[in-house]
């Protein structure tokens, strides 16, 4: 039904768009030919051309850290739709090649569609079948080409993605964020990680005297520090979250997993308890 | 003026199952003058015969960089070859560029074989004028030796030579190529001037404006080798040949 008073009684009119739909439909066929052909002016649809401004479904963050003899990664499950816990069972985590794993932060989306990609060039290369794979640093530099790409074209994948490997006896840690930034450190976290765990990551290895003196059990235990300091402070997170490992063995990526915690101190807050 | 009537063009089969411009197109590298290449399990050594069209005019260009890990020598028409090794150096800078990798010298042979076979069934296009002996050293596989020729045959040797005459330099070729696997970068050179003096016309020597060496191997990046270290060799051919007749026996005691 119309709801603008004004209307009632009148003919409808093609001109006036009642319901604030835009664009109007109707529209469409009425913006001429040469209008349609001028760059930027948009598609077919009738919808403007239109770059990602801000992402949508988001993951959190994404912490890796070498460690003697490989590299181990962490993150949740959680998918957020703004600040609500929309998606509760996604793996942000995934095996790209026999010694990488890539793990993403942002949004999720353009992570399925970066998947994809990376897919697809394994594929490609795997049914090239003469002895020649794609290693992690491979890899990683046709990631951090296709991010560039990307930002070059004022349209990014709203991602900062953590590659980790193992490539020729050594252990490989790579982040790139959406602007096509590539870092490698012996230590990696995104987003708010990238405040909260990278300093504890950090600390860790200094303390120890580098990545070469921590153990992968070590390493479990640091990881699960991280995780449960980003469960208590960053409201995005979940504490339910899988860790994977690169090693000479290859790559395992554990059950979705949970750390302790401890709330009872918040009854005594004004604020947090009841 | 044709000497059948199915040698017009070069979708055309004749009854006996043959497509006659591809073969006059293997004729155009049989007329170029003469490339070997041999190859050990580390290193791929390319040598050429160069002609210049007199003597007041410069050797025309016979080995060209590819990459660092590649590189090729030809024979055939030189034009076409430019035409080719310029897609092959743009594809090598495609692999660095998206995959920080040296081009996989496999793939980008067939890549070749590729553009050769769409010129042999397309009517209207011509074959490929020129033969190429691709050399090049990958990481994970080692090295390896492949000829490509105007039909779209791309067949990897640890052997081979291309051009007129070459069929001398095969037969010598074949005489030590058991040895080869283990021969170093040294080694091999000895042997291919071995295998590209047989190719030469009767009264005509090796000298240091007609003969051009190209290496690449584990550890070496493609290089040509000119001035007083290709003399070196040449001394060497020569006085191997002035002692004994199988100069390159001398090459290999030295393994």
């Amino acid at each position: 039904m119309d709801h603008f008073p004004t209307n009632w009684g009148n003919p409808r009119s093609e001109d006036v768009d009642n319901y604030n739909t835009y664009p109007v439909a109707s529209h469409i066929g009425t913006v001429p030919h040469s209008v349609r052909q001028i760059a930027g002016f948009g598609h077919t649809n009738g919808h403007p051309t239109s770059h990602t401004q801000q992402p949508v479904v988001t993951g959190t963050s994404v912490l890796g850290i070498k460690f003697k003899g490989g590299v181990m990664m962490a993150a949740d499950n959680l998918a957020s739709y703004g600040s609500l816990a929309r998606f509760r069972d996604v793996e942000r985590l995934h095996q790209v090649a026999d010694f990488t794993v890539l793990g993403a932060s942002g949004d999720m989306s353009d992570f399925q569609y970066v998947k994809h990609l990376l897919d697809s060039q394994m594929i490609k290369e795997y049914n090239a079948d003469d002895g020649h794979t794609l290693a992690t640093p491979n890899i990683y530099e046709y990631l951090w080409r296709v991010m560039y790409n990307r930002r070059s074209k004022m349209n990014p994948l709203w991602n900062t993605f953590v590659l980790g490997g193992f490539h020729k006896g050594e252990g490989f840690l790579g982040a790139i964020d959406l602007k096509g930034t590539p870092y490698q450190s012996a230590s990696i976290a995104t987003g708010f990680g990238s405040h909260l765990a990278q300093p504890i990551l950090r600390k860790e290895i200094e303390l120890r005297g580098g990545e070469e003196n921590i153990t992968q059990e070590q390493a479990v235990e640091i990881l699960k520090k991280c995780m449960k300091v980003l469960w208590y402070r960053d409201a995005r997170s979940m504490n339910k979250f899988q860790l994977a490992s690169i090693t000479e063995a290859g790559v395992t990526i554990s059950a979705p997993m949970s750390v302790e915690t401890e709330w009872a101190f918040a009854e005594k807050i004004r604020g947090y308890g009841a | 003026m044709f000497r059948n009537q199915y040698d017009n063009d070069i979708s055309t089969w004749s009854p006996q199952g043959r497509l006659h411009q591809i073969e006059y197109a293997l004729e155009a590298v049989k007329q170029g003058s003469a490339s070997v290449g041999l190859r050990s399990k580390t290193h791929v050594v390319l040598l050429a015969l160069k002609r210049s069209s007199g003597e007041l005019a410069s050797h025309q260009q016979k080995l060209f960089r590819i990459d660092n890990h590649m590189g090729i020598a030809i024979a055939g028409l030189v034009s076409d070859a430019r035409v080719l090794s310029n897609f092959m150096r743009t594809e090598c800078m495609k692999s660095k560029m998206m995959y920080d990798r040296p081009m996989p010298g496999s793939r980008l042979v067939s890549m070749i074989g590729d553009k050769a076979q769409a010129n042999t069934q397309n009517y209207g296009r011509r074959p490929y004028g020129v033969g190429l002996l691709v050399g090049s050293y990958d990481e994970d596989t080692g090295a390896h030796l492949y000829e490509c020729l105007p039909n779209a045959n791309c067949l990897e040797y640890v052997a081979v030579s291309i051009g007129a005459k070459s069929q001398s330099a095969k037969t010598y070729l074949e005489k030590f190529a058991k040895d080869f696997d283990e021969t170093d970068a040294d080694g091999l050179i000895m042997h291919g001037l071995h295998a590209l003096r047989e190719t030469l016309q009767q009264d005509k020597e090796l000298n240091m404006d007609n003969c051009s060496i190209g290496v690449v191997g584990k550890d070496k990046d493609w290089e040509l080798i000119e001035g007083d270290r290709l003399k070196a060799y040449l001394d060497q051919l020569e006085s191997g040949a002035a002692t004994t007749e199988t100069g390159a026996g001398e090459a290999m005691d030295t393994e």
